[in-house]
C-alpha cells in the first residue's frame, strides 16, 4: 500500500524529469534557429504584430483598472494614518515590483500564450508541420522560433507599458479625485523609487516571466497530440501551467530581489 | 552502387505495442512509376514518411540515391529532402497562406529568385493542375480534390528527383482524375522522376505503374509488374487485385470473435441481460 504510494510518486517524479529534458531539447532547438530568424526579421515582425500588438489591448484596459483600484484602496488605509501623501509611493511600489510583472504575465498567458498554443498545434494537427519539413523548411525554425523571440520580447515592453498606465491611473483617481497632493504623489514617488532596485528587477521578473510563458506555449503546441481534444487539451495546459510557473518563479524572484 | 533508387532492406518498424513491418525489403527503380498497395492500415504511410526521413525504423536500412536516411545529421537530410517531393494523404496545405503563397513557399524558402521568376514558376505549376485560375483563393475556400491538386503542384515544384503520392487519387472526380493519372506519368517520363504511388485505386493505378509492391501484415507480400500480378497465381493477390470480400486478406481490424464482444466473457448470453 504505502509502497504503491511511493512508487507511484517516484514514477510522476521521474516522469516530470523527462519532459523537463524534452522541453529543454526543445527549447535548444528553438534558440539554435534564432540566426535564421534574425536574417529574416520579416517573420519576427509579423509575429510581434499578432503576439504583441494584440495584447495591448487587454493589457492597457487591466493596468488602467488595477491602477485605480490600488489607488482607492491605498487612500482609504493611508488617510486614517495621515500618510495619503505616500500614495504615490505604494500605487507605484505596487506596480513595479510586483503587480505589473505578475499582472501582465497571467494575462499574456490568457490572451497570446493560448493562442500561440492553438495555433502551432493546429498546424500539426492538419499535418502543415510535417508538410514543411518535406520541403526541407525546418518548422521549429520557421514556426516555433520567430513566436518564440516575439513573446520574449513583447512581455517586458508590455509590462512597462502596464506599469506606466497603472500609476498614471492611479494619480488620477487619488490626485484628481481624492484630492492627494499632487506635488507630493509624484515627488515622493521619485524619491522612494529607485531605478535598479525597483525598475530594473521589476523589469527582470518580466523577462523571465515571458520567457518561461512563451517557452511553456509553444512547446505545450508543438508536443500537442495531433487530435482536436489533443490540441484543446494542449492550450489548457499552457495557460495552466504558464500561471503556475509565473506565481512559484515570483515568490523565488521576489525573495532573491527584494530581501 | 545499384542502379535502384531506393532501397530497402529489413526494415522493422512499430509503433507502441503493434509491429507495423517486420522485415520489409523492397527496391525502387530509378525513373519508373513504383506502386505500394496494400489494405488500409498497413503502413503505406508510414513507409513514405520513413523514406522521407520523418520517422526513424527501429531496425534496418532506407536508402535513397545511395543516402543511408536514418543516419543522416539534420542538416544532411534536409538538404536530401529538397530532392524530393511528397503529396500528403490530407494535402496539407498552409492554411495561412493563399493557393498562390503555398505554391511559392518552398521556392521563397530556398531561393532568392526575383518575383516575376517565381510567378512564371507557380503559375506554370498552377496550369498544370488546372487551378490557375484558383491563384489568390485561400486552402479554406478549396473543395478536398483541389486542395490535393494545389498540394500536387506544391509538391513537384522544385522539380524533385524522387517524387512520393500518398493516395492521389481519392477524392478526384473522372476527369480530374484523368488528367491527374496522366500528369504524373508525364512527370516521371519527360523530367526523368522517381515516383511513388501509394493507392488502393487498382484500374488507375496498373495503368501507370511500371512496378508495383503489395504489402500486408507488416511484410511485402507480392511485387512485379501489373502484368505479372494480374496474372499470379497467388490466392491472396487474385484477392487483392479484384477485390473479393472472401480470402486471405481480412476485412476486420485484429479483434476478438464478434460473439464474445457482443456477449460478454462467458458466452452464455446472461451477462447481456
Ligand atoms: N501517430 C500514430 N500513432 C500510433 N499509431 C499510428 C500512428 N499513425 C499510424 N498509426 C498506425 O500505423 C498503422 C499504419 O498506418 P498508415 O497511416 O501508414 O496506414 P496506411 O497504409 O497509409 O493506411 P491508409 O491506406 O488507410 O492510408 C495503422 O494501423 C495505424 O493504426
Ligand atoms: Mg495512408
Amino acid at each position: 500500500m504505502i509502497l504503491n504510494f511511493l512508487q507511484s510518486i517516484g514514477a510522476y517524479v521521474l516522469d516530470a524529469f523527462a519532459s523537463l529534458g524534452r522541453a529543454s531539447l526543445f527549447l535548444m532547438q528553438v534558440l539554435m534557429g534564432i540566426k535564421d530568424v534574425l536574417l529574416r526579421p520579416r517573420l519576427l515582425i509579423r509575429e510581434l504584430y499578432s503576439v504583441g500588438v494584440l495584447s495591448l489591448l487587454i493589457i492597457v484596459f487591466s493596468a488602467i483598472f488595477v491602477g485605480m483600484v490600488l489607488s482607492l484602496l491605498g487612500y482609504v488605509t493611508l488617510v486614517d494614518f495621515g500618510a495619503e501623501s505616500s500614495l504615490g509611493v505604494l500605487v507605484s511600489l505596487s506596480l513595479i515590483r510586483e503587480l505589473g510583472p505578475v499582472l501582465s504575465a497571467l494575462l499574456f498567458s490568457g490572451r497570446a500564450g493560448s493562442a500561440l498554443t492553438a495555433e502551432i498545434g493546429l498546424m500539426k494537427a492538419t499535418e502543415q508541420l510535417a508538410s514543411m519539413e518535406m520541403m526541407a523548411v525546418d518548422p521549429i525554425r520557421r514556426i516555433v522560433t520567430p513566436r518564440f523571440l516575439a513573446g520574449f520580447i513583447s512581455l517586458p515592453l508590455l509590462t512597462i507599458i502596464f506599469m506606466a498606465l497603472g500609476i498614471y491611473a492611479g494619480y488620477l483617481v487619488g490626485s484628481v479625485w481624492l484630492g492627494v497632493d499632487e506635488g507630493s504623489y509624484w515627488s515622493q514617488m521619485q524619491n522612494k523609487v529607485e531605478f535598479w532596485h525597483d525598475v530594473v528587477n521589476g523589469i527582470i521578473k518580466s523577462v523571465v516571466f515571458g520567457f518561461v510563458v512563451t517557452w511553456i506555449a509553444v512547446y505545450q503546441g508543438y508536443n500537442a497530440m495531433p487530435t482536436s481534444e489533443g490540441v484543446s487539451r494542449a492550450t489548457t495546459n499552457s495557460v495552466v501551467y504558464s500561471a503556475l510557473a509565473v506565481l512559484g518563479l515570483d515568490f523565488i524572484l521576489t525573495a532573491i530581489m527584494f530581501i | 552502387m545499384s542502379d535502384f533508387f531506393v532501397t530497402i532492406r529489413d526494415l522493422y518498424f512499430s509503433r507502441g505495442d503493434r509491429e507495423i513491418f517486420s522485415g520489409v525489403s523492397l527496391d525502387i527503380p530509378e525513373g519508373k512509376v513504383t506502386a505500394i498497395m496494400g489494405p488500409s492500415g498497413t503502413g503505406k504511410t508510414t513507409l513514405l514518411r520513413l523514406m522521407g526521413g520523418q520517422l526513424r525504423p527501429d531496425r534496418g536500412s532506407v536508402i535513397v540515391q545511395g543516402l543511408e536516411i536514418p543516419s543522416l545529421k539534420r542538416k544532411a537530410l534536409y538538404q536530401a529532402r529538397r530532392r524530393m517531393g511528397m503529396l500528403f494523404q490530407s494535402g496539407a496545405l498552409l492554411t495561412d497562406l493563399s493557393v498562390f503563397e503555398n505554391i511559392a513557399f518552398p521556392i521563397r524558402e530556398h531561393y532568392s529568385f526575383p518575383e516575376s521568376i517565381i510567378r512564371d514558376i507557380v503559375l506554370l505549376k498552377l496550369e498544370l493542375v488546372g487551378l490557375r485560375g484558383a491563384r489568390d483563393l485561400m486552402p479554406s475556400e478549396l473543395s478536398g480534390g483541389m486542395a490535393r491538386r494545389v498540394a500536387l503542384a506544391r509538391a513537384i515544384v522544385l522539380d524533385p528527383t524522387l517524387m512520393m503520392y500518398d493516395e492521389p487519387f481519392t477524392g478526384l472526380d473522372p476527369v480530374t482524375l484523368g488528367t491527374i493519372v496522366s500528369l504524373i506519368k508525364e512527370l516521371n517520363c519527360s523530367l526523368g522522376m522517381t515516383s511513388v504511388v501509394v493507392s488502393h485505386d487498382i484500374h488507375e493505378t496498373f495503368s501507370i505503374a511500371d512496378h508495383v509492391c503489395i504489402l500486408s501484415e507488416g511484410k511485402l507480400a507480392a511485387q512485379g509488374s501489373p502484368e505479372e500480378l494480374m496474372n499470379s497465381e497467388s490466392e491472396f493477390v487474385q484477392q487483392f487485385v479484384q477485390g473479393k470480400p472472401d480470402g486471405p486478406i481480412p476485412f476486420h481490424f485484429p479483434a476478438e470473435p464478434l460473439e464474445q464482444d457482443i456477449l460478454g466473457k462467458d458466452m452464455s448470453g446472461k451477462s447481456a441481460l
